[in-house]
């Protein structure tokens, strides 16, 4: 431990740990532009600056630790100025128009300029020359924002193990981008947002997809239906000032119908669906595996998460069979609204438009996948983050924490708590297991409240075994067999699973992937900044919402068996097969 | 950085040739930790520069990304992502020749020639640099084509120099 104090107050810390983070221990907060929790911190931009008795030169705070004895100030005349002219240095060379900025309101860079207190900026900048990529569906980016911080240069390549933004050119002339002067298109972008989820400033941001969807609300000749992503609930309350974690289900299906929605459904649902379609394909490879004793690809991986998907045609093709060939959840939902539900209400496909609110920009681009048409139209037609709902609902001039609760609709709004857990790390996972357990023993999953423990939390790579005993007599090929599973989240450990298994280190039956830290709840299109304390308060959230629900196993849910009754008839069936399940395309690794 | 050896032999190696080239090199520093601009700088030394398909191999043979590759050879000018010209000029920036007016000569130069700093014209006849002394200080502002110095160089006598080595140019095509 070390003694020290922080503006006279003493206090005792951790040894090694950053004056920064000792500072946050006392309850005193030091602006930081480039420095980013879990990652190592790289001391570029100095607004976070605190003298240090007998120090000659300030000290970025992020990057030098605290030892015995020392004596912190992040308050003084001098750490002031010398922030300010930090600030004024960026501002000089940035392209501020905030009014008509996507962060306007919610920019680091604006907040700490109010902080500071900057009123004119004494230094004559050459402003860098905006550049707006829109080469991919997902991510927009604008140059003449980027204050170099690097955060999304780290996530990118660190914690995603992609590497599509590194420094380019030097001096003046650096942009922070994509290969020499090429768009985002030209490289392995697989649009996870994670760099716009961390981008400080207006310089990342998602593909906006508001207009399209004003437009279809307004168009009396489309049924505008809107299907919301488990995660979104346990963070949309973040955009209207609640506490992280707040479920705010019922006010959002209210805001949704006010603003103009004829059918609020839940991807909730598709995930239930998910669950009975990849349950029963990861028995039948099972099946083949060791009944059959024949040549299947296992383990297999779900195929949920469309970043994931991308980083799998990229960079490990070969690993492409054991993928699920199950759609995401909002896949089959946009499939099924325009076919099942078109048919009851009366409509063909291209009379319905699908919208779906996700905590995810890769989903943008899933969606235009030329592959999800199965329906005879683009299946969801437009995609809206977590973060635009929120801002949907202030054009609006909702007031958001005046609404009154209300339920999603019939049929397609009806699920489980199974599927609500689809929305963090292990939830997958989960609930397959309630219900494969459930179908091969005719037992329900013997733990407490149906939680699968190991697999739960924000450790990066979590892994469970479960040895089945009391089969029923269609299953009893699996009595006595280990299942072995594993998850991770962030594709970094998704790569870490993926050497374990090529190097036979470890070997797994079914694996869940979820390409962002802590799963969707962590989304690339969530409230900004999304850190830990955050992640564990929606997760607790997420189990809140599961746990209180009457129905816990998708394969319970009775609109699910009346959606088989009436239309897909069997799980893996000829319908689902056209209609739930999908192909992958092998791209470039460079 | 090592000076630069551009290949002026005039000659033109196909990608397929340029890429069997490659694949010594890599074969040779592909397990050696830090073999990126190593195999950089030889391949840069091989072909004159690094086109974009070199680029893209290198980046998948070591296994890194396209973009963190770009960002190196972007970073050190040593390395050129286009063919250099005929003629390699550079302008010295070097304090005797900056205060002699060797600033106002480089933009003398960049008008007449089209192009920026590091940059080829269309026809490949130029490439523009700069230099950091070339040791002619008492005659400066000094410019240097491959390896002819020019001394005492007036903004206005700019066109008239390249002019001589583009009469050149052509003379060599004839031939
Ligand atoms: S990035 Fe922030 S400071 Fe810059 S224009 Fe946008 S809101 Fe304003
Ligand atoms: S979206 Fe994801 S993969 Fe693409 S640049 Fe951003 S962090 Fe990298
Ligand atoms: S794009 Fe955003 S996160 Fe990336 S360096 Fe620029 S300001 Fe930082
Ligand atoms: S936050 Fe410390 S140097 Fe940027």
């Amino acid at each position: 431990m070390a003694a020290i104090t922080i503006n006279n107050t003493p206090l005792t810390v951790p040894d090694n740990i950053s004056i920064l983070a000792a500072a946050k221990l006392a309850g005193v907060r030091i602006p930081t532009l480039c420095f980013l929790e879990g990652l190592d911190a790289i001391g570029a931009c100095r607004i976070c600056v605190v003298e240090v008795e007998g120090a000659k030169n300030l000290v970025a705070s992020c990057s030098v630790p605290v030892t015995d004895g020392m004596k912190i100030k992040t308050n003084s005349g001098r750490v002031r100025e010398a922030r300010r002219t930090v600030m004024e240095l960026l501002l000089s060379e940035h392209d501020g128009d905030c009014q008509t900025c996507e962060r306007n309101e919610d920019c680091e860079l604006q907040k700490i300029a109010s902080d500071l207190g900057i009123k004119s900026v004494r230094y004559e900048g050459q402003k860098t020359a905006a550049h707006l990529d829109t080469s991919t569906p997902g991510i927009v980016r604008n140059n003449g924002k980027c204050i170099k911080c690097r955060r999304c240069v780290a996530v990118c390549n660190i914690t995603q193990r992609v590497g599509a933004l590194f420094p380019q050119a030097r001096g003046f002339k650096t942009v922070i981008g994509p290969a020499f002067d090429s768009d985002l298109a030209g490289v392995t972008c697989v649009q996870c947002g994670q760099c716009a989820a961390v981008c400080p400033v207006g310089a990342i941001v998602e593909q906006s997809h508001v207009q399209r969807v004003w437009d279809a609300l307004e168009n009396p000749k489309k049924t505008v239906v809107v299907q919301t992503a488990p995660a979104v609930r346990a963070a949309l309350g973040e955009c209207f000032g609640f506490e992280p974690g707040t479920l705010v289900t019922g006010k959002m299906v209210s805001a949704l119908r006010r603003l103009g929605f004829a059918t609020v459904f839940d991807t909730n649902f598709t995930a239930d669906l998910t669950i009975i379609e990849e349950g029963t394909e990861l028995l039948t490879r099972l099946k083949t595996a060791i009944l059959d004793k024949e040549p299947v690809a296992l383990p297999q991986f779900t195929s949920c998460s469309p970043g994931w998907i991308k980083f799998v045609e990229h960079f490990y093709p070969e690993l492409i069979p054991n993928l699920s060939t199950c759609k995401s959840p909002q896949q089959m939902f946009g499939a099924l609204a325009k076919t099942y539900w078109a048919q009851k209400v009366g409509k063909k496909p291209e009379e319905i438009f699908v919208v779906s609110v996700m905590p995810c920009t890769a989903k943008k681009f899933e969606a235009q996948r030329p592959e999800m048409n199965d329906s005879g139209a683009q299946d969801v037609d437009a995609v809206l983050t977590t973060r635009e709902l929120g801002r949907m609902i202030k054009q609006a001039g909702i007031d958001f924490a005046a609404l009154p609760d209300d339920n999603f609709d019939r049929v397609m709004g009806v699920s489980s708590g199974a599927g609500d857990i689809f929305a963090n790390t292990g939830g997958v996972m989960e609930a397959a297991l309630r219900t494969a357990y459930e179908i091969v023993t005719g037992r329900p999953l013997p733990f407490d409240k149906l939680h699968v423990e190991p697999i739960a939390g924000l450790e990066g790579i979590k892994e469970a075994q479960l040895t089945i005993t009391g089969t029923v007599p269609e299953w009893s090929f699996l009595e006595n067999v280990t299942l072995s599973v594993a998850v991770s989240h962030g594709l970094g450990n998704a790569e870490k699973v993926i050497e374990r298994i090529t190097t036979g280190k470890a070997s797994y039956h079914f694996v869940e992937i979820m390409t962002c830290p802590g799963g969707c709840i962590g989304g690339g299109g969530q409230p900004r900044l999304t850190d830990d304390a955050k992640r564990k308060q929606r997760i607790k959230a997420i189990y809140k919402e599961d746990e209180n629900k009457k129905l816990r196993k998708s394969h319970d849910n009775p609109k699910i068996k009346q959606v088989y009754g009436e239309f897909l008839k069997i799980p893996l069936g000829e319908k689902s097969h056209h209609l739930l399940h999908t192909t992958y395309t092998v791209r470039e690794r460079v | 950085m090592p000076e630069t050896t551009t290949c002026a032999c005039g000659g033109t190696v196909t990608e397929e040739q340029m890429s069997k080239q490659l694949d010594a090199v890599l074969a040779e520093y592909k397990s050696k930790p830090g073999a990126l601009i190593p195999v950089l700088q030889t391949a840069q030394t091989m072909f004159g520069y690094l086109p974009d398909p070199v680029v893209r191999k290198i980046a998948r043979e070591l296994d890194k990304s396209y973009s963190e590759v770009a960002g190196v050879v972007g970073f050190y000018s040593f390395f050129s992502r286009y063919p250099r010209g005929a003629y390699l000029v550079r302008v010295c920036l070097g304090t005797a020749c900056y205060v002699r007016g060797g600033n106002e000569v480089l933009s003398a130069m960049k008008k007449a020639l089209g192009i920026d700093i590091g940059q080829t014209t269309p026809d490949r006849v130029f490439s523009l640099d700069i230099g950091r002394c070339f040791g002619a200080c008492g005659l400066a502002p000094v410019i240097m084509v491959n390896q002819d110095v020019h001394q005492r160089v007036k903004p206005a006598k700019v066109g008239d120099i390249l002019a001589l080595y583009r009469a050149k140019s052509k003379e060599e095509i004839h031939k």
